[in-house]
């Protein structure tokens, strides 16, 4: 089947049930999309399918075809950090890192809809997992970025 | 015994070196005055082995310890920068293997990444290693301007001759200052004149944790590499009876199913998915062995009956007699805690990668200690230390997990990869698999019992702890040498070292009668602290209250001893506003602690809506480190201290069934989200002195006890076992 990722189209031969995070990683080879939990707990897996945040873990690949597919790969355009990129890295928000892809995901889709989020819109959108406990760092770099132009 | 032991003695470093020695190694052992230079990957000229520069002027730092998150690469990069005195903005990291290291005599010292020692107990050999190195840099440009070196300075990478005027940088003169003896006599800077060290410097490894590079040990890539899904038996001490492979062996993908070890078998396939999809449908009949019936309340009632058990190792003795003082008592107060089996569930699975070839085997992968990882590959794959290496990479979350165990993910990636030599094969453990098969935070249960005089004074107190060893188990050497004693098992109300008892009560008795199920323990973040803080601490504001005082006075009054474990207590109570009463419907706690040479408070304000929903709104949190190297990386452990100690506090336990644990994922072991998290405040007070103290670590067991104590504040009922979720009560 025909996938649409960042722009690029792939041809992925697999079983139709594999879930979307799998493929992105194992047959695109894209691996900036993390595993953490396969079932939807987590958010490590984070992607936008057609503009809107999925848990990519728990949602088969035969549904994401023809679908427009972002992964943290693609989010920024060009060499241009996107604006939640950007504040991640201003305010220098990851500790280990790995949750953090799916995290800047679900931050990126916040922002999409509601550019300016209060604090309990963040607390309402954003149910990402982070061992480390980055989320105080998070929800700074949320307004930071609300608060950028780009 | 003066401090905690440091774990000099372990079989496994027993292993490196002896294997570093039997195997005749001397490569790459650099000769002073010789012709030959060891390099960097690069071929940069190393100065001393903290440092290489490149003729560029990119300094190149080199580290060994585990970067999992902690900031500790970063920390140890400054204190290196400050001494060699080079531009920061020009500083990448380089990680020698533990095979470099072994093959040179454990040039780089202490791989180890745990109990908080990343910069506490590599400060002064690294930051000497970056001192010797601007002084060979500095005598490199003095010979070649036949100057004395005394008359040159070094800034930013440039050596300057002030009364010639000329300049040079340290990568034009780098090849000559390898080629340089090393000083002996290395003066260090005072830490009042650090530029570099001591600032709130930003991590040097988030650009690539913002775009999706950063290299994990899940993300390895390699030609023709192969992936395996593994299931080791799933009651601790179980084994394979049968698999029957043939099942499977059509079924996508699929390439070999093999055995691993007595109690684990992988499928290996094209992709881990199909590796997994097929071990899933693999029929495999396991022996459970002696522990199949075991449950958590048989391990429950062996750790009660050691609550009154006549032998027990003794931690802390004070005073008098701690029965007489009791039985004195105007009040007698008693409690029995109790703490449960916690995973680490570290965001990242356990993983490794492993390629045989004829001779060689190397693994690739996360762990916070390579030469243990190191010692394990050698004792998988039968090889000498020449055949074997280690290659750590960015780890997805740590917290003691990826330490050294036995029989762990690192062997099984060896055995795995073993039967098909040539191929890479990344092993990747399923979040069930790491759930089940955990090293976890060990059960403890702990009756206290104090006497107060007619005043509420504390006159007694004796502290039983029943339960579990991590050293019995990890460290069995440490145990034997101590006649039986874990002595790590005291972690906070020790008699003395890192992790002593702040308190000075005048009859003490602090004693542990060790009670070991089946199930492995392991150092889970903070380790023994944990539940020592949730005792100890809690019981302080019990006895307070039993004496009609108040907690922070009560405190006080025993810290008398303790200058820096009061001050940091003060500060919290202080900033908190303790004297001035709180807003309407929020109530108060706070806990203090030392562990890791670090002393530690907080204090919060919480409210309780209908009995049972906490909502955390404010913590105040103190620490005094001793030395503070990064402030704003400590700030972000400090908070981060509070997700994971109040996620253990709320919601996890690991509990036993048929010998097994019943936890499979996060929706049955739940961690903290953004929403429930309080607002933290630090305050960082290193107050200097001989011994730095650790970071990573002692401020997650002040988050537990700080809430239970306004928890009973809020409601009247003292909750004296984790997780909270048992009493129904919620984290909003």
């Amino acid at each position: 089947m025909r996938l649409n990722i960042n722009g690029k189209n792939h041809e992925v031969d697999v079983d139709p049930t594999t879930p979307l995070l799998w493929v992105i990683r194992e047959q695109v080879g894209l691996t900036g999309t993390k595993y953490g939990c396969g079932v939807a707990q987590c958010g490590a897996c984070t992607v936008h399918l057609n503009g809107l945040p999925v848990r990519s873990c728990s949602v088969p690949v035969s549904v994401a075809g023809g679908a427009k597919i972002t992964t943290i790969e693609g989010l920024s355009s060009g060499k241009t950090l996107h604006k939640v990129q950007k504040a991640w890295l201003d305010h220098d928000v990851p500790q280990c890192g790995y949750c953090q892809s799916g995290m800047i995901m679900a931050v990126a889709a916040l922002l999409k809809t509601n550019p300016k989020p209060t604090d309990a819109d963040i607390d309402a959108a954003i149910t990402n997992i982070c061992r480390c406990g980055t989320f105080q760092q998070v929800r700074e770099a949320i307004h930071m970025a609300a608060k950028a132009t780009a | 015994m003066t401090a905690m032991p440091k774990f000099t003695l372990s079989r496994r470093k027993f292993l490196v070196s002896t294997a570093a020695v039997g195997g005749g190694l001397a490569l790459g052992l650099r000769l002073p005055f010789g012709p030959e230079v060891a390099r960097a990957a690069d071929g940069s000229p190393e100065i001393t082995v903290w440092v290489a520069i490149n003729p560029d002027n990119t300094t190149i730092i080199r580290a060994v310890r585990a970067e999992m998150g902690q900031g500790t690469i970063t920390g140890l990069a400054q204190l290196i920068a400050e001494e060699l005195d080079c531009d920061w903005n020009k500083v990448t990291i380089e990680y020698p293997t533990p095979g470099q290291s072994v093959a040179r005599k454990r040039a780089w010292g202490e791989f180890s990444t745990g109990g908080s020692r990343g910069v506490r107990q590599s400060h002064e050999y690294v930051r000497k290693g970056g001192a010797a190195a601007r002084m060979m840099l500095v005598q490199a440009a003095a010979n070649e301007w036949k100057v004395p070196a005394s008359e040159c300075t070094a800034a930013n990478s440039v050596i300057t001759h002030k009364a010639s005027g000329r300049k040079a940088t340290y990568g034009k003169v780098a090849e000559a200052a390898a080629r340089l003896d090393q000083p002996k006599d290395v003066p260090l800077k005072d830490p009042k004149t650090w530029k570099i060290a001591g600032k709130p410097l930003k991590r040097l490894d988030t650009a690539k944790k913002v775009n999706g590079t950063m290299e994990y040990g899940m993300d390895l890539k390699m030609p023709g590499m192969l992936n395996a899904a593994v299931k080791d038996c799933p009651v601790f001490g179980g084994k394979v009876k049968s698999f029957d492979a043939a099942r499977i062996s059509g079924m996508r993908g699929v390439k070999k199913v093999v055995q691993v070890g007595d109690s684990g078998v992988a499928v290996i396939a094209d992709t881990w998915w199909n590796a997994k999809t097929a071990l899933e449908q693999l029929p495999v009949v396991w022996d459970e062995g002696p522990n199949a019936k075991v449950s958590s309340a048989d391990i429950a009632e062996v750790l009660k009956e050691g609550l009154d058990a006549e032998q027990a190792f003794v931690g802390n003795k004070a005073g008098g007699d701690v029965k007489a003082a009791l039985a004195g008592a105007a009040k007698k107060v008693e409690a029995v805690y109790s703490y449960p089996y916690q995973n680490h569930a570290c965001m990242e699975p356990m993983n490794a990668t492993v390629r045989w070839t004829a001779d060689r085997c190397e693994m690739w992968g996360p762990t916070q200690n390579g030469e243990g990882a190191f010692a394990q590959v050698l004792e998988a794959s039968g090889l000498p230390a020449d055949k074997v290496d280690v290659h750590n990479v960015m780890l997805g979350g740590g917290f003691g997990r990826r330490g050294t165990y036995p029989n762990d993910y690192v062997t099984q990636a060896v055995l795995i990869g073993k039967p098909i030599p040539g191929t890479a094969v990344k092993m990747i453990w399923s979040r069930e698999e790491d759930m089940a098969h955990g090293r976890y935070h060990p059960v403890m249960q702990c009756k206290l019992s104090g006497g107060l005089d007619a005043s509420g004074n504390l006159t007694g107190l004796h502290m039983r702890l029943s339960g579990q060893s991590i050293l019995a188990a990890v460290r069995p050497e440490v145990v034997q040498a101590q006649k039986g004693r874990d002595p790590l098992t005291f972690q906070g109300v020790f008699e003395s070292g890192e992790h002593s008892l702040t308190y000075t009560v005048p009859n003490l008795l602090v004693d542990h009668a060790m009670r070991n199920p089946h199930v492995p323990p392991g150092f889970w973040r903070g380790v023994n602290i944990n539940q020592n803080a949730v005792f100890i601490e809690s019981f302080m504001d019990e006895l307070a209250e039993a004496g009609g005082q108040d907690p922070l006075e009560f405190r006080r009054k025993l810290l008398g001893n303790s200058p820096r474990a009061l001050g940091v207590l003060n500060a919290v109570a202080e900033k908190i506003g303790w004297s001035k009463p709180a807003p309407a419907g929020v109530y108060r706690g706070l806990a203090q602690m030392k562990a890791f040479d670090s002393f530690v408070a907080a204090a919060c304000e919480i409210s309780v809506k209908d009995g049972n929903k906490v909502k955390v709104h404010r913590i105040v949190a103190a620490t005094d480190p001793g030395y503070a190297v990064n402030p704003a990386q400590i700030e972000r452990q400090v908070a981060g201290s509070f997700v994971y100690g109040l996620s253990a506090l709320f919601f996890q336990e690991c509990t036993v069934k048929d010998g097994r644990i019943e936890q499979t994922n996060f929706h049955n072991y739940n961690s903290m989200r953004i929403a429930q998290m309080p607002k933290v405040e630090t305050i960082l007070m290193p107050t200097g002195g001989p011994v730095w103290g650790g970071i990573g670590e002692p401020t997650i067991c002040v988050a537990a006890p700080a809430v239970l104590n306004a928890y009973a504040k809020a409601t009247g009922k003292r909750i004296r076992s984790v997780p909270l979720k048992n009493h129904g009560i919620e984290l909003v």
